[in-house]
């Protein structure tokens, strides 16, 4: 019998997501894809999958799950999520095993917006446009285009080989969020240097709103120079485009493929998960650098993803009270939650 | 069709997309340019491009920076720029059914009214005009159209209308456009087609190229409604000849 994940639970926002639907942005197609592109990569490399598979996204509303069938492989990375296999403490990065009826349990932690979910063998979802990539917006890829919900199954394919478990040792994913680089453009020239400099001063902080399509800045409000109404041209992911309230609006994954904002500056493409992992309400600014710099930055990722992942074996897991307990190692050891 | 004319200007949107614009207003012979372009391109891709986005104004061209360097992308766009282009496709002529009577065309006496006409009249009008697609964006295979005639070429709405249907012909802001996704708009709608413009599963999911032309093609409500089930089942309804 084939494995198959079952969701128990998913809190909303939680979809399938591979490295994104390229090649129809010409025709409106927005790409979809991870939100932060270093954790999906990881999580999928870590298993030794392709880099850009399909993986669940977990949302700050976290999820519960079980495998069927048979044993499953599985690695998480992301944000400081909270994670449990049957009640016993987990990393957040970390490749573990599933047995069948094992429940493994993701929960938003003391940081990070997003966790991703790799599948060794991957997860066996009809593409669209040569996607599985989840846009919920147009209903297209993932499972029938639409969030994770309680009940869902999805099919795993058949894994090779064996697979190192443990803790995954990403220092690359320990990102500061008080500094975002961008590139400034392409629209700065809409711009006075005044409120360029205003720009990069900030400080601004996540607004409440966000979500796949936009993170919305709050902080001081920026005049345009020339007038904020232009013919619409195509939009990246990380362009920061500021409409005539003035207030700055950074288009993630899931924005539309071309707008008609002035587009102040670009984050970055290392630091695009940077920024999807800081929270409503976190404070952040932005920093100029140049083209160089940021290709620099992709090419020591680059080759960060494509050696090999770290894994270090849990010798000193994090056991549940009850383990503990069961083993008799700590004498007068009481958990103040367990009944005397 | 060449490339000649002044030189674009190369705009950086993140180390991962280079855009090349030729002008900054909606104009046939800036898409010109831009459209030959964005075939010189895609005629012999160069190692490491990703995809390119043609819009009224500039070509988006998305790229791997670790493969193919910036500035030997700005070098090879000069050189294929400084070389009269063919168009690899020619340009089609797109026949759109549409119907703009009720149901459809919600809007259509709103916007006619607007304009000091009847509804007959701005759909007469509507449906004379020869219209060239400029660009897709906002959602799959919304279809943006220049050539809108003067005297319906109203601006958007100043506060969005609740959702349309889905396939809805709209017009605003001196522009028409052919709208795939059932959503919240500032245009007007004025008529819908049966034909779909975004379908997954069909061999061709989108039926139009940026520099084609299109003319719509007054239907009845009961031509609306055998048409769209013979789309729904996998049909082109639009008729294409090349232009």
């Amino acid at each position: 019998m084939s494995a198959a994940l079952r969701l128990f639970s998913a809190g909303p926002g939680v979809t399938v997501q591979d490295g994104g639907r390229h090649g129809f942005l010409r025709y409106g197609v927005t790409g979809a894809g991870p939100m932060d592109p270093l954790a999906h990569a990881l999580a999928n490399r870590a298993l030794g999958n392709p880099a850009g598979a399909a993986a669940i996204e977990i949302s700050l509303g976290g999820t519960e799950l079980t495998v069927e069938g048979a044993p499953v492989t599985i690695a998480l990375a992301g944000g400081e999520f909270q994670v449990t296999l049957d009640g016993q403490a987990l990393p957040p990065a970390v490749v573990t095993r599933l047995e069948p009826g094992a429940r493994l349990k993701v929960r938003a932690g003391s940081a990070g917006v997003w966790c991703y979910l790799a599948v060794a063998g991957g997860l066996r979802l009809p593409d669209v446009l040569g996607s599985r990539a989840t846009h919920t917006r147009t209903g297209m890829g993932g499972l029938d285009g639409r969030m994770l919900q309680a009940g869902d199954i999805l099919p795993v394919g058949m894994a090779a080989g064996e697979i190192a478990t443990g803790r995954i040792v990403a220092p690359l994913l320990d990102r500061p969020t008080e500094s975002i680089r961008v590139l400034l453009g392409p629209q700065d020239d809409y711009f006075a240097p005044d409120q360029i400099a205003t720009f990069l001063a900030g400080p601004w902080t996540i607004g409440s709103r966000s979500d796949r399509m936009a993170c919305f800045l709050e902080g001081p409000r920026l005049s345009h120079k020339l007038g904020f109404n232009i013919p619409s041209d195509g939009v990246a992911m990380g362009a920061i485009q500021v409409p005539g309230e003035g207030l700055p609006i950074v288009l993630m994954a899931d924005r539309q493929s071309t707008g008609g904002y002035p587009k102040i500056a670009t984050v970055i493409g290392v630091d695009l998960g940077r920024l999807a992992q800081a929270r409503p309400g976190t404070c952040i600014g932005f920093r100029a650098v140049s083209h160089a710099e940021a290709v620099q930055a992709r090419a020591e990722e680059q080759s960060f993803l494509s050696g090999a992942i770290t894994i270090e074996r849990l010798l000193r897991s994090l056991f549940s009270p009850e383990f503990l307990l069961g083993l008799n190692l700590v004498d007068g050891w009481v958990d103040a939650r367990a009944p005397a | 069709m060449t490339l000649e004319g002044a030189r674009p200007l190369f705009l950086d949107a993140g180390e991962a997309a280079l855009v090349v614009e030729f002008g900054r207003i909606v104009d046939p012979a800036i898409s010109d340019r831009v459209l030959a372009l964005d075939a010189a391109l895609a005629a012999a891709p160069p190692e490491g491009l990703r995809e390119l986005v043609p819009t009224y104004r500039s070509l988006m061209i998305h790229y791997d920076p670790l493969r193919l360097d910036r500035a030997a992308l700005i070098a090879l766009v000069e050189e294929r720029l400084a070389v009269p282009a063919t168009l690899s496709r020619a340009a089609a002529l797109w026949t759109l059914p549409c119907c703009y009577e009720a149901p459809h065309g919600e809007d259509l006496a709103e916007m006619a009214a607007l304009m000091g006409l009847n509804a007959p009249e701005a759909a007469a009008i509507h449906a004379s005009a020869l219209y060239r697609v400029y660009m897709y964006g906002f959602s799959p295979g919304f279809t943006y159209l220049g050539g809108l005639p003067e005297a319906i070429a109203i601006s958007r709405r100043s506060q969005p209308r609740p959702p349309h249907e889905s396939k809805a012909v709209l017009v605003g802001g001196g522009l028409s456009a052919v709208a795939s996704f059932s959503m919240p708009t500032g245009w007007y709608v004025v008529g819908r087609t049966p034909e779909r413009l975004y379908a997954p599963e069909r061999p061709s999911a989108f039926l139009f190229e940026p520099g084609d032309s299109l003319r719509f093609e007054p239907i009845d409500p009961a031509t609306f409604t055998a048409l769209e089930a013979r789309a729904e089942a996998g049909e082109i309804v639009a008729r294409r000849q090349a232009a």
